[in-house]
């Protein structure tokens, strides 16, 4: 399957309208499936964005990152930052953010893209691994250790002192006067959301996205046929880097408040994860894969044992038991064991993830109606 | 053959290379006249690949110099920068991007003769390059692949992938084009085909090494033989010349009938 | 020159944890062409061995109390106690001792299982399939331990005769000050068994050339017509038992919990890339020095000098052994 396609101008706009339609109207269709309050909607956008920027890198280039939570963590720090010295207005938040992981995935990106494969991968972890272990311990002037960083109501805050606003009320992100939670934070992660998956349409319908794909392909062959590779792989990096920066940032700006945990190797993993279930180098997988994990997370983790007696009430009590001890294991803490099985059975069976089932399922009503 | 064009694009001089304790080249002399196809030939493991490899920097020579346009290819040139100065290369086994459609394998050169080694072209539609995706239909037609320009290049057998190959040589128009064993594992009607084809280039004047054990293909094609044996260049002279001279029989075509 | 001794002392405990893993992820590199994020979970495994043999062993039943006359009064008497008295405190005692016979068979049945259940069928898909495959097991056997153990760690001593610590310095003349646990210098002395067994039985035994010709040229071993998917197999569940007794004996060090596997994969891959992808002794050398640069990483006289330098040495060493020597220590181009 090849990611990259020149597509029509038409249906990219369609596409695009789609895409922005749905996002926006989130609220609504969310309340079909339970998903209607802002905090998970927030979760959608945010760790989507994280997914989609990753994608760009692992899907186009197939350069497994096993590092890309120190960048969601510099995000973080720096959206924090913004908002203790700046101002609580999310705008300088969101640029400083996106400098700052830039500019660390351009040091990190520029070391590791030196080695291939599974060296590429350790020396990513190890970048990360790194920052997170700092972040906890000398840094602790930056981070505020294992605290987390906070917004405080005497940081200097420069700009907003200077135009005279205050903050009224809890510390909050505020645009402009509206404040940064709820669904107006939803929304402002929407629009970012949008914006970051208008940025990946096009790197996906542009020359330098099939040189990208060709590199996974045949990096010999580029090498030979005129390219340097590297400055190809560096920039998709880098802008990777900046996507994860980002979803930092917004995850500030919805709640202020930054933890070193962010730069942990299993945020890492759980971005990996939401790709591989989406499907690797698709377009909406990533964005799919996320906004799946974060659902089920928030519905499994939330059923405990009496929920579950609850829903099996209807069968004899014995039956009821043994279906309570049958599930119970899957749900509430052991969330993360029904994730892990689900992404092993990706892997084993569809490794193309959702997006392949969702094409194998086309292509057979397709057939079915011929 | 005429011997009043006295240019020569690639010159070769003194180049040794050993592996180990294994004298893979040594003392290799070579001169390419400017649009002549010049054949290497030799038994396996004479130090034909080899040879090339130096050429493109993916080996680096003991000692010893390549000019080529003014430029010595074994002085720290990367293998993208020889391809920028117009040397292309069609690999032993095909070198081909598996994964993409026979259109993007062909547009990617193209690419990088248009855009050079990099080119940051994040924001432009690859839909508009309208013109870059004719002219690669143009040369996937030239070589009988256009009808199959969607179809993935893993799935093409490898005669397909040779020509296709050749088209991502040919669409960068190089200076140079360095051929190694291109119509190998082709049938004997593709293989005219490609000699066609390649004849019919050097009318617009590129020149050719060319690495072919299928002397059919050698003797329609080259102006000037080198044989390799055992890493040195035993003979090189006109293909006529070649055919009765006794070293070459010895070492190489035996008393087998050209 | 004590503290020195000490230092090194205290990363060679770590070290020979961190060499036993590295040498079964080398293994199974090196033969399988396999890169097991899963291999963690198989040290973990190996401690919860210790935890299981130690609850069954203290299966108790409530018997009345006498010592507490006023009222009626029960505690948990384990029945090993009841039926043996003194013998059976004593067995309970050395929980942990008796799990490496418990290990040895359960950890090779669970990495069999895995081979053949999983593993192989990912021979011939690309690294990042390994990985991923591996890395969502992992997280899977993580999960299960924790759905039946909890989530905190679990203490499981050492045997109460070695308790103390053992007077390393007056053994060498240098002070009766420098001591050293035992169990501490069980366990090295234990890693090094192991791995002079697993070298012994690569070097001494044709099975074990059989591998070693594998991890240097797979194809020309398949090509001899041998059996190799077999021996794949057996050198999996190999490098499971060898991981799986790493864990086992280390729960007296460090009381296990159902993340621990994790912890020790992401230092022993850091390992296994500093010594050499594929090199068995660079594995083995490179665990045991990162122990005790570690270990001298966390001197205070260090860390004053360069904050922190203990929690990214590991990390920072395998940067720069990854730009300067790309294929690790000992590894071969």
């Amino acid at each position: 399957m090849e990611a990259i396609n020149p597509s029509s101008g038409r249906k990219d706009n369609l596409t695009m309208i789609a895409f922005t339609v749905v996002v926006l109207t989130a609220p609504l269709w969310g309340k079909l499936i339970g998903a209607d309050y802002p905090d998970l909607l927030q979760r959608f956008a945010i760790f989507g964005l994280f997914a989609i920027g990753f994608n760009l890198l692992f899907g186009l280039t197939g350069y497994l990152s096993f590092g890309h939570a120190a960048f969601l963590g510099i995000g973080s720090y720096t959206a924090a930052w913004s908002f203790k010295l700046l101002s609580m207005n999310p705008i300088p938040a969101v640029i400083f953010a996106l400098l700052l992981s830039g500019l660390f995935a351009a040091v990190i990106g520029y070391v590791s893209l030196k080695r291939t494969g599974i060296y590429f991968a350790i020396l990513t972890l190890a970048f990360a691994q790194m920052s997170y272990n700092l972040a906890y311990s000398v840094l602790t002037p930056i981070t505020n250790g294992e605290t987390g960083l906070r917004v405080l109501r005497d940081d200097p805050r420069i700009i907003d002192t200077a135009l005279g606003v205050e903050i009224q009320g809890p510390l909050l992100g505020s645009f402009f006067g509206i404040e940064m939670t709820g669904y107006s934070g939803f929304y402002f992660c929407a629009v970012m959301l949008i914006a970051g998956f208008y940025v990946a349409l096009r790197v996906f319908r542009s020359p330098f996205g099939m040189k990208l794909a060709a590199i996974k392909s045949n990096q010999t062959r580029m090498e030979y046929t005129g390219y340097n590779p590297k400055p190809y792989l560096l920039a998709i990096f880098i802008i990777s880097g900046m996507y994860a920066g980002l979803a930092g940032a917004l995850m500030v700006i919805v709640d202020p408040l930054a933890g070193a945990e962010r730069m942990q190797w299993t945020v890492s993993g759980e971005v990996v994860l939401m790709t591989i279930l989406g499907g690797v180098g698709t377009l909406v997988g990533p964005l799919l894969g996320a906004a799946i994990i974060k659902y089920f997370e928030n519905i499994f983790s939330a059923i405990n044992e009496s929920v579950l007696l609850a829903t099996f009430d209807f069968l004899p009590e014995g039956l009821q038991e043994f279906m309570v001890t049958i599930v119970h294991p899957f749900v509430g803490g052991g969330w993360h064991l029904t994730l892990g099985i689900l992404f092993m059975s990706v892997i084993i069976f569809m490794p193309g993830g959702i997006m392949e089932g969702i094409r194998h399922l086309t292509d057979w009503i397709r057939r079915r109606k011929e | 053959m005429s011997d009043s064009n006295d240019n020569y694009v690639l010159e070769i001089s003194g180049v040794n290379k050993t592996f180990g304790g294994l004298k893979a080249l040594s003392g290799i002399n070579l001169k390419v006249r400017e649009g002549s196809t010049h054949a290497i030939i030799g038994p396996n493991g004479a130090g034909k690949s080899t040879l090339l490899n130096t050429c493109i920097a993916k080996l680096v020579p003991d000692s010893g110099s390549i000019i080529f346009a003014g430029r010595d290819l074994t002085d720290g040139m990367t293998p993208h920068g020889i391809n920028q100065l117009g040397v292309s290369r069609v690999f032993q086994t095909p070198e081909i991007f598996p994964e993409l459609s026979l259109l993007h394998n062909v547009m990617i050169p193209a690419f990088a003769k248009r855009d050079g080694f990099f080119k940051f072209n994040l924001f432009e539609w690859l839909r508009d390059e309208k013109q870059l995706e004719g002219e690669a239909m143009h040369y996937l037609d030239n070589l009988g692949l256009s009808g199959s320009a969607e179809v993935h290049a893993g799935s093409l057998s490898r005669g397909d992938k040779r020509r296709l190959e050749l088209a991502m040589c040919l669409i960068q128009h190089p200076k140079l084009l360095l051929l190694d064993e291109p119509t190998a594992g082709m049938s004997r009607h593709d293989t005219n085909r490609t000699i066609d084809l390649l004849k019919e280039i050097k009318e617009g004047g590129m020149t050719k090494i060319i690495i072919e054990h299928d002397m059919h293909v050698v003797f329609s094609l080259a102006d000037r033989i080198s044989v390799l044996a055992q890493g040195a260049i035993i003979a090189e002279d006109e293909p006529e010349a070649i055919k009765g001279h006794p070293r070459v029989r010895e070492a190489y075509l035996g008393s087998a009938e050209i | 020159m004590d503290a020195i001794l000490i230092q090194i002392l205290n990363g060679l405990d770590k070290g020979g944890a961190y060499a036993l893993i590295a040498l079964g992820l080398t293994l199974v590199f090196g033969t399988l062409g396999v890169v097991n994020f899963a291999h963690g979970a198989l040290f973990m495994l190996g401690a919860f061995v210790s935890v299981t043999v130690q609850n069954i062993l203290t299966i108790s039943k409530k018997v009345k109390d006498e010592s507490i006359t006023f009222f009626d009064a029960y505690k948990e008497t384990p029945y090993l106690e009841i039926w043996w008295g003194d013998t059976g405190t004593m067995i309970i005692d050395y929980a942990v001792p008796i799990s490496i016979f418990v290990a040895i068979p359960v950890m090779l049945l669970i990495g069999l299982a895995m081979e053949r259940g999983l593993i192989r069928f990912f021979y011939k898909r690309g690294d990042a399939d390994q990985i991923l495959v591996t890395f969502g097991l992992a997280i899977v056997i993580q999960e299960i331990v924790k759905a039946n153990y909890g989530a905190n760690p679990i203490p499981t001593p050492a045997p109460e005769i070695v308790a103390g610590s053992a007077p390393v310095g007056s053994w060498l003349g240098l002070g009766a000050d420098l001591v050293y646990p035992w169990w501490r210098l069980i366990y090295l002395f234990f890693a090094i068994t192991i791995i002079s067994t697993v070298f012994a039985f690569l070097h001494y035994t044709t099975f074990g050339m059989v591998v070693r010709a594998g991890m240097h040229d797979r194809e020309t071993v398949g090509l001899l017509g041998i059996n190799i998917e077999r021996r794949f197999t057996i050198v999996f569940g190999l490098a499971a038992v060898v991981a799986g007794l790493a864990g086992t004996m280390y729960t007296p060090i460090l009381p296990p919990d159902y993340h621990m596997g994790m912890d020790f994969l992401v230092l022993s891959f850091v390992v296994v890339v500093v010594g050499g992808m594929g090199s068995l002794a660079g594995a083995v050398a490179a665990g045991f020095l990162l122990g005790i640069l570690q270990s001298f990483a966390s001197m205070n006289e260090v860390k004053s000098v360069l904050p922190a330098i203990d929690q990214i040495i590991i990390y920072l060493v395998a940067v720069i052994v990854l730009l300067v020597r790309p294929k690790g220590l000992m590894g071969k181009d």
